[in-house]
């Protein structure tokens, strides 16, 4: 038995140094029989890497939604439900939260936010499109986001209605450069705040910038900027896992307080954060057929450009095949011959393809906020392509030459 | 006996037409003898020696080679026989173009799996002996072709045969190269080996000690010289 391997692995190696040699013999058209394997691995390569980079940007930005929190507005999130019939419903409103706040157990935290864009203004530096977001004390718990220096809201700013307000990182930045912002009153549209902290940095969520966020006290926004129909009730539950009944319970009370007759169906939305990863999912795995489809195709192409430039270069050996069947080569002998050929042809338009693939991907991380990554997986999966486009477009050629009748080869001109 | 051929019959069939390649050989050959095949062409020279390389196996009849049944073998085995026992030597030289006369002369024992170092010894005294020590690392349309003629002997020596076939062997070559070759034959022959030529030439086939020459596809004179 380890004779024959011994034998077997000699017969392999010429076969690989045979290969060698044709492949440097005809560079040109080796290099042209491996493009649709280059653009094949290339692709798959290449959107594996962007997609991880994606999937990191994605989960770590919705992370700041939780995984405990439930929003409850007039609208579901990703839904089809008519948006139209959800516009007519009432407005969610502060007693709404003030119910949950008294009545549910499942909740350790709620907090009514409203939001709206305006202008941030201090001396003559000033920042435009800045998210306002009226809230009480509570949105530090929810929002999960705690302040860098000075203080967060408290009950006493929401109760009293306060002109006061926790600025983003960027905003502190942008309009107070390197002077401290803490006690300053800047103009966030038309009124003035006194700054009582500045939030810690927190990037971006859904292309969404959280560090040019304002927080005011609720009651004071929805003074100075009205009330309105995006009014959601973020809240925390007590135990992650116990989610589904904390959505039970709040169903019940938003009903009670709401006056929804027995049998009408509600006139809310319990929204919760995997409700975003699924239509993230889908999105994701809407671009994996995406890449496996011009993968698939380019591989196949790829594939039977090998098969077509093995059938020529198998009629034009056609005297070396016979010169070795004379001498004692077996049709197994040829057969691997040719089969280590085709797998080296498309071994080497993988490797390109590995190699551009992730030189693409990096170059996409360095040019955008993605960080890609090459996966192990991504090049066992290129390898393994690599491995059977090889030899399901190989075995063709190959087998026709271990076919070949010596003594028709060795009179072949 | 080495090589024992009884009634052998071929028959090729191009189309719906028969050709009768031989038509019922008989023919003994023994250990250490030296003979010629002669004929004109059409005459079933080239596929008595193609049956002799066990290149082919024929319609009808029994071929012995050492005692071995070669006409009921299958491919694998044959190419095992024409590895182990036969040395080929053709017209043409039939070297592979890109490879160094060293190589060349190593790919008998690439097939039976002779492992690196001992392969390249063995090639290497084999080219010693056709006198291209000096040209081992050549390609074979950097050398003359009677240098390419002794590489190819070179490579038919290499696995120690118990038969040479040649076919042709000076065919391509001047008349001098031919002799210079036609000597290394009869160094061969005389170390021990058996060789069968194959010719047209009555020069050439009067270097051997047995001439064999068939016509239509039976065999017409067999003497010794």
């Amino acid at each position: 038995m380890r004779l024959f391997n011994m034998k077997f692995l000699i017969e392999l190696w010429e076969g690989f140094k045979v290969a060698l040699m044709a492949l440097r013999d005809h560079k040109m058209r080796s290099f042209l029989t491996t493009l649709g394997i280059v653009i094949g691995i290339t692709t798959v390569i290449a959107i594996h890497a962007i997609i991880i980079g994606l999937n990191n940007a994605f989960y770590s930005s919705i992370s700041a939604l939780g995984s405990d929190n439930l929003y409850i507005s007039k609208f579901a999130w990703a839904s089809r439900e008519d948006w139209i019939k959800a516009l007519h419903r009432k407005d969610i409103t502060m007693k709404e939260a003030d119910a949950i706040k008294k009545f549910a157990t499942s909740v350790k935290a709620v907090a009514p936010t409203v939001s709206a864009r305006r202008t941030v203004k201090y001396g003559s530096e000033k920042l435009t499109g800045c998210n306002i977001i009226g809230t009480s004390e509570d949105y530090t718990i929810t929002a999960n986001v705690l302040p860098e220096f000075g203080r967060p809201l408290s009950e006493l700013d929401v109760d009293h209605r306060r002109n006061v307000c926790i600025i983003g990182f960027e905003i502190a930045e942008e309009l107070f450069k390197k002077a401290n912002p803490l006690g300053r009153r800047i103009t966030v549209g038309m009124h003035k705040f006194r700054v009582i902290g500045v939030m810690e940095k927190r990037g971006n969520m859904l292309g969404h910038n959280l560090d040019t966020e304002i927080i005011i006290p609720i009651g004071v926004f929805q003074k100075l900027y009205g009330s309105h129909r995006w009014f959601t009730i973020e809240v925390k539950v007590t135990d992650a896992r116990l989610i589904e009944e904390a959505k039970d319970e709040l169903t019940g009370i938003l009903r009670r307080v709401r006056k929804v007759p027995p049998g009408k169906e509600n006139d809310f939305a319990i929204n919760q954060q995997d409700v975003i990863a699924d239509l993230y999912k889908s999105f994701t795995t809407a671009l994996y057929a995406v890449a496996f489809g011009v993968g698939a195709i380019s591989l196949i192409v790829g594939g039977i450009g090998i098969m077509n430039i093995m059938l020529v270069s198998v009629t034009e050996r056609t005297r070396e095949i016979g010169i070795r069947k004379a001498i004692g080569a077996k049709n197994k002998d040829i057969l691997w011959q040719f089969l280590v050929e085709s797998v080296m042809v498309s071994s080497i338009g993988g490797i390109i393809g590995i190699t551009v693939g992730f030189a693409i991907a990096k170059l996409i991380a360095s040019s955008t906020f993605l960080s890609a990554s090459i996966s192990p997986i991504s090049i066992i999966i290129g390898v393994c392509f690599i491995g059977i486009v090889g030899i399901s477009f190989g075995i063709f050629p190959a087998y026709k030459a271990s076919r070949l009748n010596p003594i028709i080869a060795l009179r072949y001109e | 006996m080495l090589i024992d051929i009884k009634d052998i019959v071929k028959i090729y069939e191009v189309g719906t037409v028969k050709v009768d390649a031989l038509r019922g050989i008989n023919l003994q050959i023994k250990g250490n003898e030296y003979l010629a095949i002669m004929g004109p062409s059409g005459s079933g020279k080239s596929t008595l020696m193609n049956i002799l390389g066990c290149l082919d196996t024929p319609t009808s009849g029994t071929y012995n080679f050492a005692d071995q049944a070669v006409s009921e073998m299958e491919d694998n085995q044959l190419a095992e026989i024409r590895n182990r026992e036969i040395g080929f030597v053709f017209q043409t030289f039939n070297l592979l173009p890109r490879a160094t006369a060293l190589h060349n002369v190593e790919l008998p024992l690439i097939y039976s799996g002779t492992p690196s170092t001992k392969r390249k010894k063995l090639a290497k005294e084999a080219l010693e002996k056709v006198g291209l020590a000096d040209r081992m690392n050549h390609k074979p349309n950097e050398l003359s072709g009677g240098q390419r003629q002794r590489v190819a002997i070179a490579r038919a020596l290499v696995n120690n045969p118990k038969i040479i076939l040649a076919d042709e062997p000076t065919g391509n070559l001047d008349t001098r190269t031919g002799e210079e070759i036609m000597e290394i034959f009869e160094d061969i022959h005389e170390a021990g080996n058996t060789i069968i030529l194959v010719t047209h030439e009555e020069y050439i086939a009067e270097h051997t000690n047995r001439i064999v020459r068939l016509r239509d596809g039976l065999i017409e004179r067999d003497e010794a010289v």
